[in-house]
């Protein structure tokens, strides 16, 4: 079995992560009578894991370059906030209610503010040479105490009607058609990938998988994608909603046209387009390179030419961008913004990208892996909460599956851990 | 030092090196010089100012005074990048690689091939790392594991392959063989040779004299941030050298062969100079 999976060149953890998945999904769904795999719930899954998902692919970098960030959630929470009031409050100044322009303008300002803010962190931590876990862990403080402030701790409400749309909910989906034409899409770049990947390999003469290798891993990957897309698009409007649509359109209601899909919803194709454009960062890209090649080992990274401090400011700054677009996700899904909003998603995003296989001592981690195990942490919860497990031990079992999860990390991954670190 | 050898111009010279730390003077009017095809350990215990002179020569410390002098015209080397740009490589014993990236990655580190859309090009990067790796060890396979997994020797042949690639001409190497064990040393020893007979002048930097011995051609002796001696390997044995790098003194019957800079030969005080003026006229009279 091992021999087969090295031949095929799949990440072994990534096998494993996704056993323990399948089981956790398997065993809720056996525990609730069948509530847990419906496209539903599938549905739903994914809508509430994202902004954690969003965020975890930045914590995988930062942790990659042997720091932490432990202010992601308080962060989260003021630009939740900040955005709330520039939607409702600032910009209808300028523009009128629910314009067109007001979501991505909203977003934009947002991006910018956690691009500054995560920025700071890195200056503090990179050029002034404060532990990241102080900085952080002072930021956590600084950022909450800002969210409450931005506006004396009214909650923010009702937010702007496209931005809602970024928190998935009803409307917030692509549909069945465009559902289709994304997985269309996704599969046809999967199969380009792999041609070149093979062609280019073999230009140089550079051993190759075996071309059944190939044929599965692209396969499995294709088959993934459809199992993904077919599930959303089998989850159906609520026929009140449905009817309420149609009515809209004009269209007169029938029992076969009520059957609308959600489709995709909005937040996912964010996570996917985070997720997709990081990694290729990482792994395309100086600026992933050397965030590796710094994680690995600092002083060679140094004397290898690499500016490791700017390179700091920028992993933080990436930070807080992510950081905007889960704040972005979250208050649209509850359609508010609250100054307690985020409230432990740091320890959420900590702990999804350590469950995916991300080193605490730097230079090791993958961005599906975080994604993995932000889905990992959030079955577990929605699972629990399914069964009508009380909330404290729901706490208590995702707290021992964290130590569980670095505990492996130590176990089967010692030998990438540097003894000096 | 044979004709031949003088008829080269040195690759690289330093003169007269000053550098003091807080009042502590870490090396002190020490010159030494170093020619194409050429080995030359430079020795001495821990604080005697070895590493700190070839930090000056690598850019990672600016000498007070002296000159550095690359193929006849003076360098100014005020950091890594500037001896990069007079090639001049150094290769830290354990500050070389990341060990999480792979072969072909830690050679091209800070200096990647990109393509015409500004993303890596792993294959070519592969591609070069694979021809130049071949020609320093032909049983060189892992290029895909990160160098973690790699043995001592391994892990040396991918610092000096990353010196290569990148045209050294002098190669700097610290502790070359610590922490390697018997097999390996011969592996590196094997490397340094090759590199010798492509005309690259080497530097090793050692404590521990029986690693460098056998590689070097020539040995700069330091104690106390002065320049005890420099002597040609084969007039010499372990003994004479050892005494050199303890006592600080060249042995009675070698003091015709200390060089210029040379300035503990016996009877002088202590931090005085005449001793280098006084053997050279010495050395003189014993070639003539």
């Amino acid at each position: 079995m091992s021999r087969l999976l090295s031949k095929m060149e799949v990440d072994r953890r990534l096998v494993g992560l996704a056993v323990v998945l399948l089981v956790i999904w398997i065993g809720f769904d056996i525990a609730s009578g069948g509530r847990f795999i419906t496209p539903r719930n599938i549905f739903n899954l994914s809508v509430q894991t994202a902004s954690v998902a969003v965020m975890a692919c930045g914590m995988v970098l930062i942790i990659v370059t042997r720091h932490i960030d432990l202010s992601v959630g308080a962060i989260l929470g003021v630009l939740a906030m900040i955005m709330g009031v520039v939607q409702t409050d600032l910009l209808p100044q300028f523009l009128d209610y629910n314009h067109p322009a007001t979501w991505i303008l909203t977003l934009l300002i947002g991006i910018a503010l956690g691009a500054a803010i995560g920025g700071l962190q890195g200056v503090a931590v990179g050029y002034l040479g404060v532990p990241a876990f102080i900085v952080t862990l002072g930021g956590l403080l600084v950022w909450r105490g800002s969210a409450w402030w931005v506006t004396q701790g009214r909650t923010v409400a009702p937010l702007d009607h496209n931005y809602i749309l970024l928190g998935g909910g009803i409307e917030g989906t692509i549909g069945a058609t465009w559902s289709w034409i994304v997985a269309l899409i996704a599969i046809l770049a999967i199969i380009y990938a792999a041609i070149m990947e093979r062609r280019r390999r073999l230009s140089f003469e550079f051993p190759v998988k075996p071309i059944w290798a190939e044929y599965t891993n692209t396969i499995i990957k294709a088959g993934l994608v459809l199992a993904v897309i077919t599930t959303l698009n089998a989850y159906h409007l609520p026929i009140r909603a449905a009817e309420r649509l149609l009515e809209n359109k004009g269209i007169p209601v029938t029992p076969e046209n009520l059957e609308i899909s959600h489709g995709i919803p909005i937040p996912l194709l964010i996570v996917a387009l985070v997720a997709i454009v990081l990694t290729i960062v990482v792994k395309r890209t100086r600026f992933g390179r050397y965030i590796f090649a710094i994680g690995g080992n600092p002083q060679a990274a140094e004397l290898a030419g690499i500016n490791v401090k700017r390179m700091t400011v920028a992993v933080f700054a990436l930070m807080g961008v992510l950081c905007a677009i889960s704040a972005a996700i979250s208050s649209a899904r509850l359609q508010s913004a609250g100054n307690d909003l985020g409230t432990l998603d740091e320890l959420r995003v900590i702990a999804a990208v350590v469950i995916g296989g991300t080193s605490l001592a730097g230079g090791v981690g993958t961005i599906y892996g975080a994604l993995i195990g932000a889905l990992v942490m959030q079955s577990l919860q929605s699972g629990m909460a399914l069964l009508g497990v009380d909330t404290s031990l729901q706490s208590i079992v995702i707290g021992l599956v964290l130590v569980l999860a670095v505990f492996s990390d130590k176990y089967f991954h010692r030998r990438y851990s540097d003894p000096t670190a | 030092m044979t004709t031949t050898e003088m008829n080269k111009d040195p690759l690289v010279e330093m003169r007269d090196i000053h550098i003091s730390f807080g009042g502590v003077k870490a090396v002190d009017g020490v010159s030494i010089d170093l020619y194409p095809g050429e080995v030359v350990g430079v020795l001495g215990h821990n604080g005697a100012g070895k590493s700190t002179l070839i930090k000056i020569l690598s850019g990672a410390y600016q000498a007070d005074s002296g000159q550095i002098i690359v193929d006849g015209k003076e360098a100014k080397i005020e950091n890594a990048r500037d001896a990069r740009d007079n090639n001049i490589e150094t290769i830290y014993q354990n500050l070389a690689l990341a060990d999480n990236l792979d072969a072909a990655q830690n050679l091209f580190l800070g200096r990647e091939i990109i393509d015409r859309f500004g993303f890596l090009d792993d294959a070519a990067m592969e591609h070069k790392a694979r021809e130049v790796l071949h020609r320093l060890n032909p049983n060189f396979k892992k290029f895909t594991s990160p160098v973690s997994a790699l043995s001592g020797g391994q892990r040396q042949s991918v610092a000096i392959a990353r010196a290569l690639l990148f045209e050294a001409r002098v190669l700097i190497m610290d502790e070359p063989c610590a922490a390697l064990g018997v097999h390996e040393t011969k592996m590196v020893g094997e490397l340094i040779d090759q590199l010798k007979r492509d005309g690259l002048g080497i530097l090793l930097i050692s404590h521990d004299l029986h690693d460098v011995f056998d590689l070097s051609d020539r040995l700069h002796v330091m104690k106390n941030g002065k320049l005890v001696g420099s002597v040609r390997t084969e007039d010499v044995t372990h003994d004479d050298v050892l005494g050199m790098i303890i006592l600080g003194k060249m042995p009675e019957h070698l003091l015709h062969l200390a060089g210029p800079g040379a300035t503990n030969a016996p009877g002088a005080p202590d931090g005085l100079p005449p001793a280098s003026t006084a053997h050279q006229s010495e050395t003189s009279e014993n070639t003539q």
